[in-house]
């Protein structure tokens, strides 16, 4: 099978955010990156397993600065066969979602994965826009996917309070959800190996942004925690009737 | 025009779709236009989004539309929103939702927002804000399309009765043919949704074992609340996947969060965080949830919690 893998980079959640003096754009300094989760633990491993199971190759595309290599790398280290970086910095989903799908169009892709959302922005937009630049179905959320042929697929979504299963034929994207797969650590032959491994550089296709971010602020600051004394639960059910009004 | 797709649940609609037709009147009026609701499929109380806004419900009765596909979704919503000539489409950011919002980005050229938290200003352009980084920041974000998607975050706006039952329209889409094939949906019955849930009660490690939940249930249960986990305990299988919340789970933003025997690591607290108000058990003072809590109380779960169950069936008795 031909697979694709769309990886993104993202700040650890542990990272202190801060912002330029306008609070236009992140402080890249001192924050630490990452491979975004879902897109490593569930969309690439399954991808890897399929061409385990099928044969086949697993490609990463990410679109993004030459930063953003060290975490196609790590992609290449935990076992996909090569990679792809459209050479530009995003502004906007819709941009990325442009561009994965100007590549991924002449190549024929039988399945393209990606992380149900990323952990920064959690729009959960990129898949169902590729899709619709492609014309191709795309499932969301999927919790197992399956397929003895490499043509139809099975597969589970998760939906509000319970799931859905479906089948699809190939193409189509597939955003991946917890369950997919089990995360995998690159070892030292993936991380030795993944140094040869080709990573192709492509320039960007025009594209016009048409959302885009014009400033970030910190969320009010939470006033200090009251505490309740644990004999009196009498007065937490008061203030949460009578202060908080959420009972 | 504002046009808001409202989400049924077989042809009922709820709480989510009212929210985004709030969304979408509010959104109207700032715009000084007015704002129109789209029903797909099964309809059965549609009327009742006039109540929240909606001036009138367009509905395409198809019965394929029963079946969800996000790709016919996205051509039929795209097709009325260009016959009707709309300006801004809302949605809810669902599943559903989800599964249709960057559709129609790629399909009809449109700045999007996915998980907006409050309503469009429009001095000096069409801009709109949502959270951001586990909550840690608000982005604000400027739309120059023509038509521009946004998708509404649950629970963040209270659902307002301003207007009376809308009158429904027939809207005449053609419906393409699905190449996704639903074979079942399951859905747990007689439980709010955790995403949809006003009043979460949330247990973790500290319960030391599944055999214990019963206290978590029963307070839940008193407040008519959704049982929530930690991942850990999720990962043993104490409790099922889908009540995981965090970073890896999923992300809920309920009134009233209160969260037993859990820490408060970051990546739980990063699917948390936006509740209103969280109230923190824990029997370690130095605890790092308590710094993200409104109210704490340090003590034992296992004498605390039915102590909190018992208050709370006193107070519903006394408010009758
Ligand atoms: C990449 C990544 C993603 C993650 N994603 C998630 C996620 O989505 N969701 C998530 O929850 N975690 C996630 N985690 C794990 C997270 O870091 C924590 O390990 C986890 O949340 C801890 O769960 P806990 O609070 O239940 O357990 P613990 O941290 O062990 O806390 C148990 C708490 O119970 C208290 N306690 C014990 N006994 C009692 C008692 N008798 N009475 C009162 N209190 C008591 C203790 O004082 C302690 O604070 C993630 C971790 C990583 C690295």
């Amino acid at each position: 099978m031909k697979l694709l893998v769309c990886v993104s980079k993202t700040p650890d959640t542990t990272t202190k955010i801060v912002f330029n003096a306008s609070k236009t754009e992140l402080d890249a300094n001192g924050v630490q990156y990452i491979m975004n989760p879902y897109d490593e633990w569930y969309a690439l491993v399954r991808a890897l397993e399929l061409k385990e199971a099928l044969g086949g190759t697993v490609t990463l595309i990410n679109v993004g600065p030459a930063d953003n290599d060290q975490v196609i790398r790590k992609g290449l280290a935990i076992g996909a066969d090569d990679a792809v970086r459209i050479d530009l910095n995003p502004q906007s989903a819709l941009s990325v979602a442009f561009q994965i799908a100007e590549y991924a169009r002449q190549e024929n892709y039988d399945i393209i994965l990606l992380g149900k959302e990323t952990i920064d922005y959690n729009g959960s937009e990129i898949g169902a826009m590729i899709a619709e630049y492609l014309d191709q179905p795309f499932i969301s959320y999927a919790s197992k996917l399956d397929t003895s042929d490499g043509k139809t697929a099975s597969i589970q979504r998760d939906i509000e309070g319970g799931m859905e299963e479906l089948e699809v034929d190939t193409p189509f994207v597939v955003s991946a959800a917890k369950g997919l797969a089990e995360q995998r650590i690159p070892n030292m032959k993936g991380i030795m190996m993944a140094k040869s491994k080709s990573l192709k550089v492509v320039a960007p296709a025009a594209f016009e942004d048409k959302a885009v971010t014009v400033q970030y602020t910190l969320p009010p600051a939470k006033s200090a925690v009251k505490m309740i004394a644990p004999d009196n639960m009498e007065e937490l059910v008061k203030l949460l009737h009578e202060e908080a009004k959420v009972i | 025009m504002v046009l808001v797709f409202a989400e049924s649940q077989k042809g009922n609609f709820k709480k989510t779709a009212f929210e985004a037709v709030t969304y979408g009147y509010k959104t109207a009026q700032v715009l000084g236009t007015e704002c129109v609701a789209l029903a797909l499929g099964s309809a059965n109380n549609a009327a009742d989004l006039g109540l929240y806004g909606a001036s009138k419900v367009l509905h395409v009765a198809d019965a394929a539309l029963d079946q969800f596909d996000g790709q016919v979704y996205a051509k039929v919503i795209a097709e009325v929103s260009q016959q009707v000539g709309a300006k801004v489409i809302v949605l809810s950011h669902t599943s559903t939702g989800k599964a249709i919002h960057g559709r129609l980005a790629a399909r009809l050229d449109a700045g999007s927002v996915a998980g907006v938290n409050s309503i469009p200003t429009v001095d000096g352009g069409f801009k709109v804000k949502k959270g951001v980084f586990s909550g840690k920041a608000i982005a604000e974000y400027a739309i120059n399309s023509d038509v521009k998607i946004l998708s509404v975050m649950g629970n963040s706006l209270q659902p307002a009765i301003v207007g009376s039952p809308a009158a429904i329209e027939a809207a005449n889409v053609a419906v393409p043919a699905s190449r996704v094939k639903v074979k079942s949906v399951s859905r747990i019955e007689g439980i709010v949704p955790l995403p949809e849930a006003e009043l979460v009660v949330s247990a973790g490690r500290g319960m030391k074992g599944p055999e214990n939940w019963g206290i978590v249930e029963d307070l839940a249960n008193t407040l008519g609340a959704t049982t929530a986990c930690s991942r850990p305990v999720a990962d043993v299988h104490w409790r099922p996947h889908h009540e995981h919340v965090g970073q890896t789970g999923i992300a809920i933003r309920p009134n009233l969060y209160i969260a037993i025997g859990i820490s408060g690591a970051i990546q739980h607290f990063a699917g948390v965080n936006n509740s209103k108000t969280i109230v923190v058990i824990n029997k370690d003072p130095e605890a790092p949830f308590f710094k993200a809590a409104d109210y704490g109380v340090v003590g034992d779960l296992f004498e605390v919690v039915p102590q909190l169950t018992e208050a709370v069936k006193k107070f519903k008795a006394a408010q009758g």
